[in-house]
């Protein structure tokens, strides 16, 4: 299979280090705990195994077979055919991280295309070479926050519109650091505050502010006020992005954000049950060097000729090591590749198109549904593809019901927040019909009627 | 050769993938929010399959030849992998879906993570984390959490030898705990009187590669975890070196307490040009409440009727999420995959012919490189890239010149403890015909550094770029390019 040594060829080899069998490479071992004897099924052949892949994945019911209106961090969006013909060459994804540079020039460029989407699509100075999701690229700002005002400044704000998953992370990877305070919003005035309630908590011992945009409700909000109060207290502001949302609106870097992180997926990744995906991660110019992860650098070889290497390595852990701040070193390579493909393939146009169809479908959907008697549509401000349904009986109790029907409904919000019982998060995209949409709002109607 | 970026390609109304037009009336956006600038290329979707198709021609990687990086366990990726991961009822799957829709998701993490559990020795497995270092982290996090629940609050401290992997200190770090190097001795395993010395009440644990960095087994190592365990400290163990251990030892039948596994090495899962990893952590049963959550468990048991409900759990003293969803699902269905296909029988080959190789390329050359320890090695060793009487040629010359060679060279400079560094894993996966080549390339290598180092200096010679000015990226730092407009 894929041991391609011969008996004869393992005699000659087991001669030439001057062993007489298989076993006696292993005289290190303790003898006790030596060869035990594993109780695994036996091997079978790819015939067989691919059948058996095939009966666990039919025991599933696929996105591909339903129609979906869940979001809540990972979004079904289609992905151009080009996008897996191209990851699926064998150049690309059996290559190593590229640590010699004179053969890896086509990851190294991929990777620098990549930053250079990424900062252009954020409005920031930089981006490194990847993370490993939306959380992790959330939690990362925080450390670098942390060690960015020396462990001076050691509270950092979440807004609780700020991916619950994503806020869990941040907090096991900071717990542990000296006299952190990590605070998700004012106390009384629950989920849905707005950004200017997250003002007052701001004080010169606040290292870092985190929101979302469009939030985790779906709003959309102009940050630029709380920015200048992140700024005037001297702290910093992360932003968590959606990316295809900077399809439409104004670019994080343009209302004063100094961290843009999120989740990569909407851009050409399958859902493939929560990864892997892909976490990105841009800063302004002057913070480059506080940024972990790998970073790609163009320069050129003696003869003149460009090309691209990994640089500023010494920040790195294997470089660095204790003093590094993060031990990141195998990033989501394929997936940035990914991303960059249909970056490239949807280019200017083709990304505005793909945000601007969710805008409108969303804006139908959510229209459609504040028609329907026992449904409120629970948040008047603008919003990007998801919006806050207030439904007359339990979320999990209408998804049952929908299901039946072939649909996939919404995020029951009660999961995180116990104020937001019957509260359902929808997502719309560029695959959802008019005629879904119109299905979905009339069963959700039979609900509400039962 | 030099391939132009995508902006240099970009030209202005080029379209690469059209979509239909909105089938709803229209809303209006709010003027405020509308973005007016989107600084993105515009090609041709000949222009984008061209380009990749030219930066993919650029790369070395497994499917064209050895891939010997120490350490990285660059074995041959199947083709079925990429096959199995893709099928649509895996693929299209949304991470937030009821359990009753992702039965056979789940019912496949159960079965790797008790496949994972027979191979290690461990009583259970979580796996969450996205690639070895986070596992690492959540190891080491695992171990200060039991330290606190106990209210053993002095031990802060962790000791990690100097023959160890390079993410282990960052790691520590990241946890808050104070890092002490321990020495290798003579023979490269870890210094046991240091170790004597160093346990006492301050220590919350010991980070062990093992095999570690220097491809040696431990020869003491029940010793030295009998030791840190009578000091009250927990061993955790780096499971990046797994794959010389199939079926050959548990490394929770050795005493470790908790280790992580990397997927993308051990069950050759493609490495992608610098990710998606996969971490998986094992614990022994007194950590089995720390690990992270959620787990994959059986919330209710089979009946005659109706097979196993699988679900979600959260350990009782979980230190928390360390990432958002479900881990790197892809990942793990290309590594069960693996598993699958081979059995017990067929990983113990793996790890058989893995030291295999590794010894046997040693045979070969061990007359005209420096071994720094004379002793037998298991699936990678590390020899001198330098000779004393070929003062001007370095390790990374030796590296740069396989190019020529039409090898990938192996890891250099690491581990930090041995001159000048070459550490060689060539895998289970290559033939003696290739390890044949490569061995004699090493052996002519040795012959030119003497007879013509000029060679090794300028080398690679027939690559896209020669050797890059890592001063001048370092310097200018040039991160990104941008439309031509800007500025």
């Amino acid at each position: 299979m894929f041991i391609p040594h011969t008996k004869a060829e393992t005699e000659e080899m087991l001669k030439s280090i001057g062993v007489c069998n298989l076993a006696d490479l292993f005289a290190d071992v303790p003898e006790k705990y030596r060869f035990p004897r594993l109780n695994l099924p036996s091997g079978v052949t790819e015939m067989e195994v691919l059948s058996e892949l095939e009966d666990y994945s039919q025991a599933n019911e696929p996105v591909s077979e339903l129609v979906s209106f869940l979001g809540a961090g990972a979004y079904n969006h289609y992905i151009p055919a080009v996008i897996d013909s191209l990851l699926r060459r064998g150049e690309f994804y059996t290559a190593y991280t590229p640590y010699q540079p004179e053969i890896s020039q086509g990851t190294l460029q991929a990777v620098f295309e990549f930053q250079s989407l990424i900062s252009n699509l954020t409005g920031m100075d930089a981006s490194n070479a990847s993370h490993y999701d939306g959380a992790t690229a959330t939690a990362e700002a925080g450390v670098m926050a942390y060690h960015h005002f020396r462990g001076k400044r050691t509270r950092i704000i979440l807004s609780p519109a700020v991916h619950p998953q994503y806020r869990e992370v941040l907090c096991s990877y900071l717990c542990n650091y000296e006299n952190i305070s990590i605070e998700t919003g004012s106390k009384e005035k629950g989920p849905f505050e707005n950004p200017s309630e997250l003002i007052p908590l701001i004080d010169d011992q606040t290292a870092l502010v985190v929101v979302q945009y469009p939030d985790f409700f779906g709003r959309i909000f102009d940050y630029r006020i709380l920015a200048e109060k992140v700024h005037e207290n001297g702290a910093l502001l992360a932003v968590v992005a959606n990316p295809t949302a900077l399809g439409l609106i104004k670019a994080p870097g343009e209302f004063g954000a100094d961290i843009v992180v999120g989740e990569g997926q909407p851009l050409g990744i399958p859902l493939s049950y929560g990864g892997p995906y892909l976490g990105f991660f841009a800063t302004k110019k002057d913070l480059v060097r506080k940024m972990s992860g790998r970073l790609v650098g163009e320069t050129t070889d003696a003869q003149g000729r460009r090309g691209y290497v990994l640089t500023l390595t010494a920040r790195e852990q294997h470089i660095r090591r204790e003093k590094a701040t993060s031990n990141i070193c195998t990033n989501q390579g394929l997936m940035t590749l990914a991303a960059t493909i249909y970056l490239s393939l949807l280019g200017r146009h083709g990304l505005k198109q793909v945000a601007n169809l969710c805008y409108q479908k969303a804006h139908y959907a959510a229209q459609q549904i504040s028609t329907i008697p026992g449904f409120e549509l629970v948040n008047k401000e603008p919003f990007f593809h998801e919006f806050v349904v207030k439904c007359p009986k339990p979320v999990g109790e209408i998804n049952r019901d929908l299901l039946d029907n072939g649909i996939l409904g919404g995020y029951d919000l009660g999961i995180d927040y116990p104020q937001l019982k019957n509260h359902m998060l929808v997502a719309v995209t560029e695959m959802n019909s008019k005629d879904d949409i119109d299905v979905f709002v009339e069963l959700l109607r039979e609900a509400g009627n039962d | 050769m030099t391939e132009p970026t995508i902006y240099e390609l970009s030209s202005a109304g080029r379209i690469g993938v059209r979509y239909p037009e909105s089938d709803v009336p229209a809303f209006d956006i709010p003027d405020e929010f509308i973005r007016t600038d989107l600084p993105l290329p515009e090609l041709s979707e000949v222009d984008v399959v061209r380009h990749f198709t030219h930066l993919s021609t650029m790369n070395y990687s497994i499917d064209r030849g050895l891939y010997p990086l120490g350490s990285c366990t660059m074995k041959y990726n199947p083709k079925i992998n990429e096959v199995t991961s893709r099928l649509p009822g895996f693929a299209n799957i949304h991470p937030l879906q009821p359990i009753e829709t992702v039965q056979g998701n789940l019912a496949l993490m159960y079965n790797l993570q008790e496949q994972l559990k027979e191979i290690s020795g461990f009583a259970a497995v979580s796996l969450q984390p996205a690639a070895g270092a986070q596992g690492e982290f959540v190891g080491v996090k695992i171990i200060r959490a039991y330290h606190q629940s106990r209210g053993d609050t002095r031990r802060t401290r962790i000791l990690i030898p100097d023959s160890a992997h390079g993410t282990n200190p960052a790691t520590s770090a990241m946890n808050g705990l104070e890092v002490i190097p321990i020495p290798s001795d003579s023979r490269g395993n870890v210094d046991l009187v240091k170790l004597h010395e160093l346990c006492d009440e301050t220590v919350a644990g010991l980070m062990l590669t093992n095999p570690n960095t220097l491809g040696v087994f431990d020869e003491n190592v029940i010793e030295v975890i009998e030791t840190v365990h009578k000091s009250g400290g927990l061993v955790y163990g780096d499971g990046a070196n797994l794959n010389a251990l199939l079926g050959i030892t548990r490394p929770g039948d050795l005493g470790f307490d908790v280790m992580h596994f990397n997927l993308h090495k051990t069950f050759s899962t493609p490495h992608g040009g610098g990710g998606p990893g996969s971490g998986p952590v094992g614990v022994a049963p007194h950590l089995v409440d720390f690990l992270p959550a959620p787990i994959v468990s059986i919330v209710e048991e089979a009946t005659d009727e109706v097979p196993p409900l699988y679900g979600f759990t959260i350990p009782a003293k979980t230190i928390g999420r360390v990432k958002a969803f479900c881990g790197q699902f892809g990942v793990m269905v290309r590594a069960f995959t693996y598993i699958r296909m081979h059995g017990a029988d067929g990983l113990r080959k793996v790890s058989e012919y893995a030291v295999l190789n590794a010894n046997y390329i040693l045979s070969k050359i061990r007359r005209k490189y420096t071994l720094p320890y004379n002793r037998s090695y298991m699936h990678e060793f590390v020899v001198e890239g330098c000779w004393s009487d070929a003062p001007d040629v370095h390790a990374l010359d030796v590296a740069k010149r396989l190019m020529d060679y039409d090898f990938h060279p192996p890891t250099n400079y690491f581990p930090l403890i041995v001159h000048e560094a070459l550490m060689i894993e060539p895998t289970e996966t290559e033939s003696k015909q290739v390890l044949d080549k490569f061995a004699d390339a090493l052996l002519k290598i040795a012959e030119e550094a003497h007879s013509s180092p000029e060679l090794l200096k300028e080398a690679p010679h027939h690559t896209p770029v020669g050797r890059l000015d890592e001063v001048k990226a370092a310097k200018e730092l040039v991160l990104c390019c941008w439309l031509p407009d800007r500025n």
